[in-house]
């Protein structure tokens, strides 16, 4: 069965095809991608290619493989088989310079209970290299800075999630990778996220978002990995 | 540099908040420390002769209290993986947060050892040497100890686990640190034991933050 655009806004949804990962206008590709965990395939023969300005929506259900492909894109977890490129450049072979261009965004908020919402976001831009004068912007793109000097140990779990979407947004990055960003969300803070990636991909940035909820991303290119393990089999 | 400042003003902001966390190293080594006397009487003569041996083993065991939380909460927190995927080289960030953990859990140490050498009716000719050794010794604990805090994350029990792994990995520490303050005592001459410890440091100083880099880059994959 094919599942139904997550975009109801958009009227025509660009399906991920196997795209020519070698093509020149691919900024960030993927060919024949595999991941293994705990024994079993969670995906296998993945390739995507995106070009500055592109988004990709990853989809599927639970475990099939959305939270592995963000973490080998991150470069966290080595692909059991396949490459991944920037530029045509595979990223295995300089990943220092991989890091300085992603920001990652986990399912857990890096937010210390003990310092401050500014402290915390200032720790983050101190220490992978952002400018500071960017943290008032993301905390008041996040209608956080009413709350800049509360310990972050009062903020709610919607609260803590804008903490570190302003830290996705305060460092200069080509690259996001979003793990269910939405999380916990209220409606105003998901037009703020999606603000946020608009403005992004305007700047020629790229974003990969996995997500079951709909966010309004236009023009956003579909990976569906429950349908590719489908088909795989 | 600036990454690595970021991190261990972090990491000292966030020992000064939590003062109980940090306070508990130094608080064992003193009121374990202070048992001696009760234990073994007080008798000025056998409290000198095991001075050294009791306020180093002491203070190995209260640097491993402190070690599980040295990446524990950046693990738990999802922080760690940040670390780990930021553009700074990670054996350097280990070594950070190494020094930030000498200067919550180690320094402390040092700086109680001599006043519970006075307990221990430790001669006065020994305490400049223990002041030596301890500052020589203790950065060792925060290093090697790093390793397997990094390596035990993940595991249940990983303080058990930790101080299973370290503690074999302590006794050279142990040894040049306790035979310096005895050689100074004796007059031998503690300067050949403070040169060994000295090497000890400078070995672990490169070796220690490498292996502990590897071990969290398993951990966080």
């Amino acid at each position: 069965m094919r599942r139904p655009s997550l975009a109801p806004s958009d009227p025509l949804p660009r399906m991920i095809s196997p795209a020519d990962p070698a093509s020149p206008a691919a900024l960030f590709a993927g060919s024949a991608l595999a991941c293994h965990r705990g024994g079993r395939d969670v995906f296998a023969g993945l390739d995507f290619a995106l070009s500055a300005g592109d988004a990709l929506v990853l989809t599927g259900p639970n475990g099939s493989g959305k939270s592995s492909l963000l973490r080998v894109m991150a470069g966290l977890l080595p692909p059991a088989a396949g490459a991944l490129r920037w530029q045509g450049v595979a990223i295995a072979e300089d990943r220092e310079a991989h890091r300085a261009r992603l920001s990652y965004l986990g399912h857990l908020d890096a937010v210390k209970p003990a310092l401050g919402v500014a402290e915390n976001l200032r720790f983050w831009v101190d220490f992978a290299g952002g400018d500071a004068a960017a943290c008032e912007p993301a905390l008041l793109q996040f209608d956080l800075l009413e709350l800049a000097q509360l310990p972050a140990r009062y903020l709610s779990a919607g609260q803590r999630r804008r903490l570190a979407l302003a830290r996705v947004v305060a460092l200069p990055r080509a690259l996001w990778l979003l793990d269910e960003p939405s999380t916990g969300l209220d409606q105003r803070s998901v037009a703020a996220l999606e603000q946020a990636i608009a403005a992004h991909r305007a700047a020629g940035g790229i974003a990969v978002v996995s997500t079951h909820a709909a966010l309004t991303l236009a023009g956003a290119l579909h990976l569906d990995l429950g349908r590719l393990a489908e088909e795989a089999a | 540099m600036k990454p690595l400042a970021a991190i261990v003003a972090r990491d000292l902001r966030l020992a000064l908040r939590q003062g109980a966390d940090a306070a508990m190293a130094v608080l064992f080594f003193v009121l374990a420390v202070s048992l001696f006397p009760f234990g073994v009487g007080p008798e000025a003569n056998v409290l000198a002769r095991i001075a050294p041996g009791v306020l180093w083993v002491m203070a190995l065991l209260a640097a491993l209290l402190s070690l599980d939380r040295m990446f524990l909460a950046d693990y738990e927190d999802g922080a760690l993986e940040l670390i780990v995927l930021a553009p700074v080289s990670l054996p350097l960030v280990v070594l950070a947060k190494a020094l930030a953990h000498w200067l919550v859990a180690g320094l402390p140490l040092v700086v109680a050892a001599p006043i519970l050498a006075v307990l221990l009716q430790l001669p006065a000719e020994g305490f400049l040497t223990l002041i030596g050794a301890m500052l020589l010794g203790t950065p060792i604990l925060s290093l090697v100890g790093g390793v397997g805090a990094a390596l035990t994350l993940g595991a249940r029990r990983g303080g058990v686990l930790v101080a299973l792994l370290i503690l074999p990995l302590y006794v050279p520490a142990l040894i040049f640190g306790a035979s310096a303050v005895e050689a100074s005592l004796s007059g031998a001459g503690a300067r050949p034991h403070l040169l060994l410890l000295a090497a000890l440091l400078a070995a672990a100083l490169p070796l220690c933050p490498i292996a502990g880099a590897a071990a969290l880059r398993q951990a966080t994959e």
